[in-house]
């Protein structure tokens, strides 16, 4: 190679390399701006605004969730598998909002430890498949899992002999 | 030695404008025809033959568009960035002509991905939009395109201005990680990938066949108007020289 067209091929090497590293320090001094949401954990932990509007993301707990009688208010515990939180709403939910689906809600912390959400939207996963698909996928899960609490037990009666 | 020669001739081959004009006109034909084809099969796979989702039922076939026009925002993005730098180093008349005049579709491409992202947030997520990383992330792609276009626009020498566009493009190219591996790095509304990761992607096999007949039905409509662009600004630009006026001379007989 030429050396000019080496020098200019340096030149570019230097200049993306240097902007990576530009936007990499950049990204790590903002991380926590960059988060769309809080988890139950941080919540917990008190790593969430206190007095202000944020969003949390997590799981909806199954069985949790209940509607007030004639009225659109309705609690349900989010969790992030490890802190839950419970949540209450006011609103039309989304039509992906279910029990053990992920949702991200806006809202305050009141007094109590409750999270009052004004808006609730759903976080769909990556997942697609057919209806089908999916029903055998649960059944598999359901033999799993009922074969792995048989088991447990078992071993639970071994231990105790 | 022979094989890297003849590598290197038909570089030099393809480089030069006469050569590039006759052979891209003789493959554009075959280039958009496989793409209508593809597209058809693309589409009539997708949108009636595959199966509904378990849980965005017959919402989720938007994934047809959506997915094919985001991956095509940042692979022309990046085809800007080579194409550039080869620009900037060999000072390649067609590597900048390549560059810029993918500028337009590469921003159309990223324009659609937003759109039918928004289409699609509306019903599942509940919301239009939200400034999250993806999709903040996605639009500062926009805007960097559209930066390109304006800085080609205002520089009056258009060698200069492509080696100004160069430099614009291979900063942006930052952005283009940062897009793939934001859903990762971060706690974003828009879900992770489904495909583009190293385990098994998590679709199933017959939504998936349709989404690359899509892909790659893209890829060809980008070649092709790539093709249809660079040649008319190759006229445009060597309108003086004798290859062109030998080409109108043929032609007007």
């Amino acid at each position: 190679m030429k050396p000019a067209r080496k020098k200019r091929l340096f030149f570019i090497v230097f200049l993306v390399a240097g902007v990576t590293l530009a936007a990499g320090f950049a990204m790590y001094a903002f991380n926590q701006n960059l988060m769309f949401y809080f988890s139950p954990t941080d919540v917990k932990q008190g790593k969430a605004p206190v007095d202000k509007l944020f969003r949390m993301g997590g799981m909806v707990v199954e069985g949790t969730f209940k509607k007030e009688p004639k009225s659109l208010k309705v609690h349900f515990d989010l969790t992030d598998y490890e802190k839950t939180v419970s949540v209450e709403y006011e609103g039309i939910l989304p039509d992906l909002f279910r029990e053990g689906q992920g949702i991200i809600s806006r809202g305050k912390l009141n007094a109590g430890g409750v999270f009052v959400a004004e808006e609730v939207l759903a976080k769909h996963d990556e997942n697609y498949m057919p209806p089908e698909v999916a029903e055998s996928l649960e059944k598999a899960k359901k033999k799993l899992d009922n074969k792995a609490k048989n088991n447990q037990q078992s071993g639970i009666t071994e231990t105790t002999k | 030695m022979n094989i890297f020669g003849s590598i290197k001739r038909l570089y030099h081959q393809f480089a030069s404008p006469p050569y590039f004009y006759r052979i891209s006109g003789l493959w554009l034909p075959y280039i958009m025809g496989l793409f209508v084809l593809l597209f058809a099969a693309g589409l009539y796979s997708g949108l009636i033959l595959a199966p509904i989702d378990y849980e965005q039922g017959e919402a989720y076939r938007i994934i047809y568009v959506h997915v094919p026009a985001a991956w095509m925002s940042m692979f022309i993005y990046i085809v800007m960035a080579i194409t550039g730098a080869i620009g900037l180093i060999w000072r390649l008349k067609l590597a900048e002509i390549v560059m810029i005049s993918s500028a337009p579709i590469g921003a159309s491409f990223t324009f659609l991905a937003l759109v039918t992202g928004s289409i699609w947030g509306k019903p599942m997520w509940n919301t239009w939009w939200v400034w999250d990383a993806r999709l903040t992330s996605e639009l500062l792609l926009l805007f960097l395109y559209f930066g390109v276009m304006a800085l080609y626009n205002a520089i009056e020498d258009k060698r200069t201005a492509a080696r100004a566009v160069a430099i614009l493009a291979l900063v942006g190219v930052v952005n283009i990680p940062i897009i793939h591996y934001s859903v990762e790095w971060w706690n974003t509304l828009h879900q992770g990938p489904t495909i583009t990761k190293f385990d098994k992607p998590s679709i199933h096999l017959s939504m998936l066949v349709p989404l690359l007949i899509m892909a790659v039905a893209f890829k060809l409509f980008y070649i092709g108007s790539l093709f249809m662009r660079v040649r008319t600004e190759l006229l445009a630009r060597e309108q003086k020289s004798k290859w062109v006026t030998q080409l109108l001379e043929t032609k007007s007989n």
